[in-house]
C-alpha cells in the first residue's frame, strides 16, 4: 500500500454517523419547540375568533372575562390591565430593590460579601412560585398590606404584585450586576483617581455606562412579571371586570388561562378555545419584550468589546 | 561542553543532504484577508533537528502548523503552495488529515495532558489509531523513550494534571511518540518550563532525533543553536502602509553556520541581538 | 486655620452623604435577605408541627397520622389532620425520571452539536438566539403546548408522561445553555492535543471534550431538574390538579405533583390547610435545596483548574 492510500480518507462509521444525526436532531428541537409554540397557539386562537359566540371586536374591546356566565364575554381589556398593573406593582418593588442591591455587589460588597449574597439571591430566585403565592396570600396580606392600608381584601392586587416583585429581584439583581461587571475598571478608576467618591462614582459614571444593561434586566423583568401565573392565581384573586383599585381582586391573563382551564374544557369548546387565544396574547406581549431586552442587551455588549 | 558541541555540529555536517522528509514550496498562510506568512520555500531533512526562530508574530508557530495539518482546525485558515511529505502532496484532495496527524504528531507551548490519568493519556492515541496489543508495553516503552519511566513508573494511575510542568510536557511527548509517527513537531516546547526542564526536554531530544524527525519553533535562540542541526530563520515584512504585517523566510541554513557566517545581514542583526 | 476648617466641613458633609447613600444600599440587600428568612420562618411555623407531629404543641394537637414520615406515604385526604402527601410525592418522583431521561440526552446532544459541530453561519446564530428567546417565555404557555401536543396531538392523555415532557420542553434551553458553557470552559488546546494524536473530530469531542465537561454538565441537568419539580402552572394543564388520590403506576396514569398538591391545599379555606399546606412546603423546598447543594457540590468537587 502506497502512502497516498495510506493517508486517504477512510469512511465514517455507522456509530459515528448515528450520533451526529442524533445530536443535529437534538439542536434544532429547539426550533421545533418554537415553531410548535407559535402553531399550536395561533390555530386554536383561531377556532376560537371563528366560533359564533365571539367577535374579535368583543375580545379586544368588552371589559368583562367572564366565560362560564350563562351568556358569556369574552373581553380581554380587564385582564390585559390587571396583568400590566400587577406587573407594575412589581416593578416598583424589584427595580429599585434589584438595581441597588446590584450596584452594592459590583461596586461596594467585599470578595467575601458577595461569596454570602450571591447564594442568597439564587435561593431566593430557585423558591417555587407557589410558594411565593402562599407567602402573598398568608404573611404579606394580612402582616403588611392589610395592616397598613385599611379596606384591603384577602384577594388584592397590592399583595400579589409584592410577591412578583420579589420573586424578579434576583433577576434584576443578577443582570445588572452583569451590566455592572462588564464596564472596564478604566472608567472606574479614572474616576476615583479624580477624587470622586464611590457613590458619585457609582451614581455619575457606572450606572449611565451600564445603563443599556440594566434596562435590559428592567424589561426582562417587566417580562417575566407579565408570565407569571401561580401568585397572581393564589393571591391576586378573580375580579373579572375593569377594575383599577389595587386593594381589591383583579384578573391576570395567567390567571385566567388557570382558572379556564380548571373548568371542564373539553377539546374544541369555546372555552378550550379561549385558553389558547389568552395564550397567544400572553405569548406576545412576553415575546415583543424578551426580544427588546435581548436587542438592548446584545447593543451594550458590543459597547464595551 | 564547548568541544563536544563542535564536534557534533562536525559530524552533522556529513548528512546534509540526507533525505528529505518535507519540501516546501511557494507556500503561504492567510486567515481571512490576512497573510500570515508568504512564500515560502524550504526542504526539512530526515532524522535531523529543524529549529524556526524569528521575532513573534512572523508566521512561524503558523508554518509549523500546516506540516500536520492543524491549520485545517483554524476557521478561515487557508495554505497555498505545495507541501509535499515522503513525496506525497498533504493538501492533495484525497488526503485525510487524520491520517497526516497519525504519522506527524505534535507537542504544544503549553502542557496539554488530558485531565485523566497519566497511563490512559498513553493509552487514548493509542486507541484512537487502533494499537490496542501489548497496551502496557506500549506505555512504558514511550514513557521510558520520554526519559519519563523512572519517574512516573509506580503511579501511572496517578492524574497528569498532578505533574510537573517539565514531566508534563515529556508526558505530552510521550503519547506523542507511543503512536509511532515518524516525525515530531514541537511548537515551543519549552516556553512554559523553568530552565531545568528545559534542559531535560533538549537532552530528549537529541535521544529522540534518531528516531524521528523533529521540527522546533522556539523563541530561544541559545536553544536552537544548542540543539538543531538547521535553522530556519523568519521576520516580519510590513506593508507599504504600515497596516499589515507578514512573516517571510529569510534564511535557511545549517545551524552551524547561521550562528557563525550567516549568509543575510538581518539574520547576523537578529542573532548578535541587534533586533527582535 | 479657618480654611481646614470650612474643609472639613465640606468633608464630613461629603462623608455623612457616602454613609447614608451605603446604608441604603445596605437596606436594599437586607430586605432581600429578610424577606427570604421571613418566607422560610412562617413556612417552617406553620408546617413543622404538621410534618414532624409534635403532639403537644403548636396549632395542631390532634393529629392523626401516628408517625410522621407517614406524610410522605399516606394518601390525601378530605381532613386536613388525616391528608398525606404521598401521591403528589411520588408523582414528583415520576415526573423527575421523564425529565432526566429526556432532557439529558437531547439537552447535552443539542449542546454538544452547538459548541462543537455546527458551522459557524447564520442558522447556526438563528438557532442560539432561539434559545434565549425560549427561555423567557412563561411557563404557563409550554403548559398549553404539552396540552396540544402531548395530552391531545401524540395521545398521552393528561398523564404523567405528557407532564413529564412538558417539563422537558421547559427546562430544555435552560440545560442546553449550561452545557454549552461547560463544553466552552474545556480549553482548546485539549480538542488539539487530541487530534494531534490523530483522532478524528468525533473522538477528539467525544474521548476527551465531553469527559471532562461531564460534571458541569450535570450539574447544569440538576439546576434545570429543580426547577422542573418545583413548576406548578404547566401541569394544570395535565389534569395534575384534579382529585388524584393514587399512586401513579405506569408513565400513562394520571398524577398530581407536590406543587400543584400545595397549590390545592392553599386554595381551601379553613385554617387547619395552612399547616398541611406549609408542610408541603417544606418538603419542596428540602428537595429544592438538597439538588442545589448537590448541584454545588458536583461543581466544587469536580472542577477543574486548567
Amino acid at each position: 500500500m502506497d502512502l497516498l492510500t495510506q493517508l486517504s480518507k477512510t469512511s465514517t462509521k455507522p456509530f459515528e454517523k448515528i450520533v451526529r444525526v442524533f445530536i443535529t436532531i437534538a439542536a434544532f428541537a429547539a426550533i421545533f419547540i418554537s415553531v410548535a409554540i407559535v402553531f399550536t397557539l395561533s390555530t386554536e386562537a383561531i377556532n376560537f375568533f371563528q366560533d359564533p359566540e365571539v367577535t374579535l371586536k368583543e375580545y379586544f374591546t368588552a371589559t368583562r372575562w367572564t366565560p362560564t356566565f350563562q351568556n358569556p364575554v369574552y373581553g380581554v381589556i380587564p385582564l390585559i390591565s390587571s396583568t400590566l398593573y400587577i406587573a407594575f406593582i412589581a416593578c416598583l418593588i424589584s427595580f429599585p430593590f434589584g438595581l441597588f442591591s446590584a450596584i452594592y455587589l459590583s461596586e461596594f460588597a467585599s470578595r467575601r460579601t458577595r461569596k454570602v449574597i450571591k447564594p442568597v439571591l439564587e435561593v431566593l430566585a430557585g423558591v417555587p412560585t407557589v410558594v411565593f403565592g402562599y407567602f402573598a396570600l398568608n404573611w404579606i396580606t394580612p402582616n403588611i398590606v392589610q395592616r397598613f392600608i385599611p379596606g384591603t381584601e384577602v384577594f388584592n392586587a397590592i399583595s400579589a404584585g409584592i410577591a412578583v416583585g420579589i420573586m424578579i429581584i434576583p433577576t434584576i439583581a443578577s443582570i445588572s450586576d452583569d451590566a455592572l461587571n462588564a464596564v472596564p475598571n478604566s472608567l472606574r478608576f479614572g474616576s476615583m483617581a479624580l477624587g470622586a467618591t464611590k457613590r458619585i462614582t457609582s451614581l455619575k459614571i457606572m450606572f449611565p455606562a451600564a445603563l443599556s444593561g440594566i434596562i435590559a434586566s428592567f424589561i426582562l423583568g417587566f417580562s417575566r412579571a407579565i408570565g407569571e401565573t401561580m401568585i397572581v392565581t393564589i393571591a391576586g384573586g378573580q375580579y373579572p371586570e375593569l377594575n383599577l383599585d389595587p386593594r381589591s381582586a383583579m384578573y391576570t391573563i395567567t390567571s385566567s388561562i388557570v382558572n379556564v382551564s380548571l373548568g371542564d374544557t373539553p377539546h374544541g369548546t369555546t372555552a378550550y378555545n379561549a385558553l389558547f387565544a389568552l395564550g397567544i396574547t400572553l405569548f406576545v406581549m412576553t415575546f415583543i419584550l424578551n426580544i427588546f431586552s435581548d436587542y438592548i442587551a446584545r447593543k451594550y455588549r458590543k459597547e464595551y468589546e | 561542553m564547548e568541544e563536544e558541541n563542535i564536534t557534533s555540529v562536525n559530524e552533522k555536517l556529513t548528512s546534509f543532504d540526507g533525505d528529505k522528509v518535507f519540501s516546501a514550496k511557494d507556500v503561504s498562510v492567510s486567515y481571512g484577508d490576512f497573510v500570515a506568512i508568504k512564500n515560502v520555500n524550504m526542504d526539512i531533512t530526515k532524522n535531523k533537528i529543524t529549529a524556526f526562530i524569528g521575532p513573534s508574530g512572523c508566521g512561524k508557530s503558523t508554518l509549523i502548523r500546516t506540516f500536520n495539518r492543524m491549520n485545517d482546525l483554524i476557521l478561515g485558515a487557508k495554505v497555498n503552495g505545495t507541501i509535499t511529505y515522503q513525496g506525497v502532496d498533504l493538501y492533495d484532495k484525497i488526503v485525510d488529515p487524520v491520517q497526516v496527524r497519525r504519522r506527524i504528531g505534535m507537542v504544544f507551548q503549553k502542557p496539554n495532558p488530558f485531565p485523566k490519568t497519566i497511563k490512559e493519556n498513553i493509552t487514548y492515541g493509542l486507541k484512537v489509531n487502533n494499537m490496542t496489543d501489548n497496551i502496557d508495553d506500549r506505555v512504558e516503552k514511550a514513557l521510558t523513550q520520554a526519559a519519563l519511566w523512572d519517574e512516573v513508573k509506580d503511579d501511572l494511575d496517578k492524574n497528569a494534571l498532578e505533574l510537573s510542568g517539565g514531566q508534563q510536557q515529556r508526558l505530552c511527548i510521550a503519547r506523542t511518540i507511543a503512536v509511532e509517527p515518524d516525525t515530531i513537531l514541537m511548537d515551543e516546547p519549552c516556553s512554559a518550563l523553568d530552565p531545568v526542564a528545559t534542559k531535560k526536554i533538549e537532552d530528549l531530544m537529541q535521544e529522540l532525533v534518531k528516531e524521528f524527525s523533529i521540527l522546533i519553533v522556539t523563541h530561544n535562540m541559545q536553544q536552537a543553536s544548542r540543539s538543531s542541526d538547521y535553522c530556519a530563520f523568519f521576520t516580519t515584512k510590513t506593508s507599504d502602509d504600515g497596516k499589515r504585517r507578514t512573516g517571510e523566510l529569510v534564511e535557511f541554513n545549517e545551524t552551524s553556520v547561521m550562528f557563525t557566517t550567516p549568509d543575510k545581514e538581518l539574520t547576523e542583526q537578529y542573532i548578535s541581538g541587534r533586533f527582535g | 486655620m479657618s480654611d481646614l476648617t470650612i474643609n472639613s466641613g465640606r468633608k464630613s458633609e461629603k462623608a455623612l452623604k457616602e454613609s447614608i447613600f451605603l446604608f441604603f444600599l445596605y437596606f436594599c440587600v437586607i430586605v432581600a435577605i429578610v424577606t427570604l428568612m421571613t418566607l422560610i420562618y412562617d413556612v417552617l411555623s406553620n408546617g413543622y408541627n404538621r410534618l414532624f407531629g409534635d403532639y403537644e404543641i403548636g396549632l395542631i394537637t390532634k393529629l392523626q397520622i401516628d408517625n410522621p414520615g407517614d406524610f410522605l406515604t399516606t394518601l390525601d385526604s378530605r381532613d386536613p389532620l388525616k391528608a398525606g402527601i404521598g401521591p403528589a410525592f411520588a408523582g414528583t418522583i415520576w415526573l423527575m425520571v421523564i425529565v432526566v431521561t429526556a432532557t439529558f440526552p437531547l439537552g447535552a446532544g443539542a449542546a454538544i452539536y452547538l459548541q462543537e459541530f455546527a458551522p459557524k453561519n447564520k442558522l447556526t446564530r438563528f438557532l442560539e438566539l432561539n434559545l434565549t428567546n425560549l427561555a423567557g417565555v412563561p411557563s404557563v404557555i409550554y403548559g398549553l403546548l404539552g396540552l396540544a401536543v402531548f395530552v391531545r396531538l401524540a395521545g398521552f392523555g393528561r398523564s404523567v408522561l405528557s407532564g413529564g415532557l412538558t417539563l422537558t420542553l421547559l427546562i430544555l434551553p435552560v440545560v442546553i445553555v449550561a452545557s454549552r458553557e461547560a463544553l466552552k470552559a474545556v480549553p482548546d488546546t485539549i480538542r488539539q492535543g487530541a487530534m494531534a494524536l490523530g483522532a478524528t473530530k468525533f473522538q477528539a469531542v467525544f474521548g476527551q471534550v465531553v469527559p471532562s465537561a461531564i460534571p458541569g454538565m450535570v450539574t447544569g441537568m440538576v439546576l434545570g431538574l429543580s426547577r422542573a419539580i418545583g413548576e406548578t402552572a404547566p401541569l394544570i394543564f395535565m389534569g395534575a390538579l384534579t382529585y388524584v388520590n393514587y399512586f401513579p403506576d405506569n408513565p400513562l396514569s394520571g398524577f398530581t405533583a407536590i406543587p400543584i398538591q400545595v397549590y390545592n391545599w392553599i386554595s381551601y379555606p379553613q385554617a387547619e390547610w395552612l399547616n398541611t399546606s406549609s408542610a408541603g412546603i417544606i418538603l419542596l423546598l428540602g428537595l429544592l435545596l438538597s439538588m442545589n447543594t448537590l448541584a454545588l457540590f458536583i461543581r466544587n468537587r469536580f472542577e477543574k483548574d486548567w
